[in-house]
């Protein structure tokens, strides 16, 4: 699914350059849920950032689904993201003055798809993630809880390959956070491969693997016994 | 290419972001807004004063002199200075042959006269002339018929009064056609009345009777009071004005740099002027619209910018989402040429209310000062074809701001 070999990338800070991967391998397979845990400077958003295409690796090799993603034209990145990606953030990143229905159908928007068939998709998105009767308000009008949802079937909207999560549950209250963590997980088991950062242990105890990053290496790449949550949505 | 023109979705994305910054967005239409104001205001009035212009002046022939005799200033072949310079028939027939460019050489006299008609009467300027005065001077007859060559040959004593004589020498509701009136103890057979209040070139005449009997009744010979000389349209009228001049300086035996011994009023020269005048104000109007919609183009292209900085984020989100960067720089050029046009058709149609209402105030009657006020519909095209143009340029420069900013740091930013 997702193959990382050597990965190194540093940001220039004025005169020097901040090394902030340094050599990374890593490799997920189909259907896992993998936690990227560290301390805030570790490089874990950056890693997430370079598999997410929206930054570029200095050197080493990035294959997602067997197809080599290095030197990509914007054009290009944007729409592999598009074809191959579901962004969840941790501050949502809804567009605040399109309601919800339209925020869960801007990918498809992006991928060309007719209107009405746009709205279809994006409303059985709402619907999975339990929505459907607040499709027509606008973010402002819905709990943290709800927007995450709302964010979470927009990256579902695609039908991506691989989600990657940004503290999906940073913004969140605990009750909240366990119900969004619920529903991941049920992505998961249907068959979505996941990738989250995060910074909380009981948050990466939900995941089945975790690894953890340190100055830029990978110092620990463990599966863990998952916590499952109880089964709210059906 | 332009298929995403008749997208729906785009409009929705435009209307999105339009009425998420009302206030704004319609501030910064009123630079536009003023700008195409001014210019479909100005360039209709500008024509609308031309046009009053034209029905003024358009029954004359504007490409005309008028000479007359005055004293001569220098001594000349034997004559002394301060010779009585008189022009006859025949100066007129030699200018006429001779002069080159000319179209007609048409001499008038004219004289004060008292008028009498029953117990009325009145004092008034009356003029000898030959029917080609119909042609260079048109005369708006109320009733009748102007002079014509019969009247020429015949010297008949015909007379064709302006309505303000009519109106001191006749009873109210009277006709006057037909009717006889004495002047100068001779009497006159009224043919004709024409409108008065017209534009008059030269001096005012109030009575124009055959130009043979006027030469008869007051004994004149030869000598004329003026002529009138009309130049072909090509040809430059202050020229045709010095030949003819040198010519009769020649005939008349005068100095030929004698600059007193002939009067003249350029007619062409002055209306000239009046031209160049009006091509000079729709000129700066054509300047200053421009200019204010340049003005009001660039407010549009600032207030997107400032647009664009703020919704950084969103662009990085739809970027992560899979927008390109083409969608993006489409999306907020559609946005600018947009908010150009909206505000350019707002302008055009509030300038079109400002030409109805000077015609309405200004425009009414016969010595309206405005006359027409309008633009055509090419100036339209021009103005939205400008609108489009310039509206695309200034997006162009939010456009490229937006995607210069690469995903991730948009992202970023709070």
């Amino acid at each position: 699914m997702l193959e990382i070999h050597n990965l190194h990338k540093s940001y220039p800070i004025g005169e020097s350059s901040l090394h902030v991967l340094k050599g990374i391998d890593l490799k997920v397979d189909q259907g896992e849920m993998v936690a990227i845990m560290g301390s805030s400077g570790s490089g874990k958003s950056t890693l997430l950032n370079i598999i997410g295409m929206l930054d570029e690796a200095d050197s080493g090799e990035y294959i997602l689904d067997g197809l080599p993603i290095k030197n990509l034209t914007e054009k290009k990145a944007a729409v592999y993201r598009n074809k191959f990606l579901g962004f969840i953030f941790q501050s949502f990143n809804l567009i605040n003055y399109k309601n919800a229905l339209e925020n869960v159908a801007l990918p498809l928007y992006y991928q060309g798809m007719k209107r009405k068939e746009r709205n279809e998709l994006a409303m059985f998105h709402l619907e999975k993630v339990g929505l459907a009767n607040w499709a027509h308000h606008l973010p402002k009008e819905l709990s943290g809880g709800q927007n995450q949802r709302v964010a979470i079937a927009r990256a579902l909207a695609a039908n991506p390959k691989l989600l990657l999560a940004d503290e999906p549950t940073g913004a969140l209250d605990s009750k909240t956070s366990h119900e969004i963590m619920e529903f991941i997980q049920q992505l998961n088991d249907e068959g979505k491969t996941i990738l989250m950062v995060t910074h909380e242990e009981d948050i990466a105890n939900m995941c089945k693997r975790i690894v953890r990053l340190r100055d830029g290496v990978i110092v620990e790449d463990k599966f863990v016994e998952q916590v499952r949550l109880k089964q709210q949505y059906v | 290419m332009f298929r995403f023109l008749i997208d729906r979705d785009t409009w929705q994305e435009v209307f999105d972001s339009f009425s998420k910054n009302k206030l704004r967005s319609i501030l910064t239409m009123v630079g536009v807004w003023w700008g195409i104001l001014l210019l479909i205001g100005l360039l209709g009035s500008a024509r609308g004063l031309e046009n009053s212009f034209n029905r003024l002046f358009g029954d004359f022939a504007t490409n005309s002199v008028f000479v007359w005799g005055q004293s001569t200033s220098k001594p000349f072949k034997g004559f002394q200075e301060g010779k009585q310079v008189n022009l006859t028939l025949s100066d007129a027939k030699k200018v006429e042959e001779n002069v080159v460019g000319i179209e007609f050489v048409l001499p008038r006299s004219q004289q004060s006269t008292s008028v009498t008609k029953n117990f009325l009467s009145g004092n008034f300027q009356m003029a000898g002339d030959y029917p080609l005065l119909d042609k260079l001077q048109k005369k708006k007859l109320i009733s009748g018929r102007f002079i014509n060559q019969n009247d020429i040959e015949g010297k008949k004593k015909i007379a064709i009064i302006s309505e303000d004589t009519y109106k001191q020498l006749f009873e109210k509701d009277h006709d006057p056609i037909g009717e006889y009136i004495e002047i100068n103890g001779i009497n006159f057979k009224v043919v004709g009345m024409f409108e008065t209040g017209n534009m008059n070139m030269g001096p005012s005449t109030d009575i124009h009777i055959p130009f043979t009997t006027f030469q008869q009744i007051y004994n004149r010979g030869d000598r004329i009071g003026w002529m009138m000389i009309t130049g072909k349209p090509e040809y430059d009228i202050k020229q045709i004005e010095e030949d003819a001049k040198l010519l009769l300086k020649n005939l008349n035996n005068i100095h030929p740099d004698d600059t007193q011994a002939f009067g003249s009023f350029n007619l062409g020269k002055e209306f000239k002027k009046v031209t160049g005048f009006l091509t000079g104000m729709q000129f700066l109007t054509w300047f200053v619209g421009i200019a204010t919609l340049i003005a009001g183009v660039f407010a549009i292209g600032n207030i997107l910018l400032i647009t664009v900085k703020e919704r950084t984020k969103e662009i990085g989100v739809r970027r992560a989402l899979g927008a390109t960067p083409f969608e993006i720089k489409r999306q907020i050029v559609v946005e600018a040429v947009f908010l150009t046009l909206v505000a350019g058709v707002f302008g055009i149609i509030t300038g079109g209310w400002i030409l109805i209402a000077l015609d309405h105030f200004f425009g009414q009657g016969p010595s309206a000062a405005i006359v027409n006020a309008s633009v055509s519909i090419a100036v339209v095209f021009v103005a939205l074809i400008i609108l489009v143009v310039l509206g695309t340029l200034i997006g162009l420069i939010p456009a490229f701001k937006a995607t210069s900013i690469k995903p991730i740091e948009a992202l970023r930013e709070e």
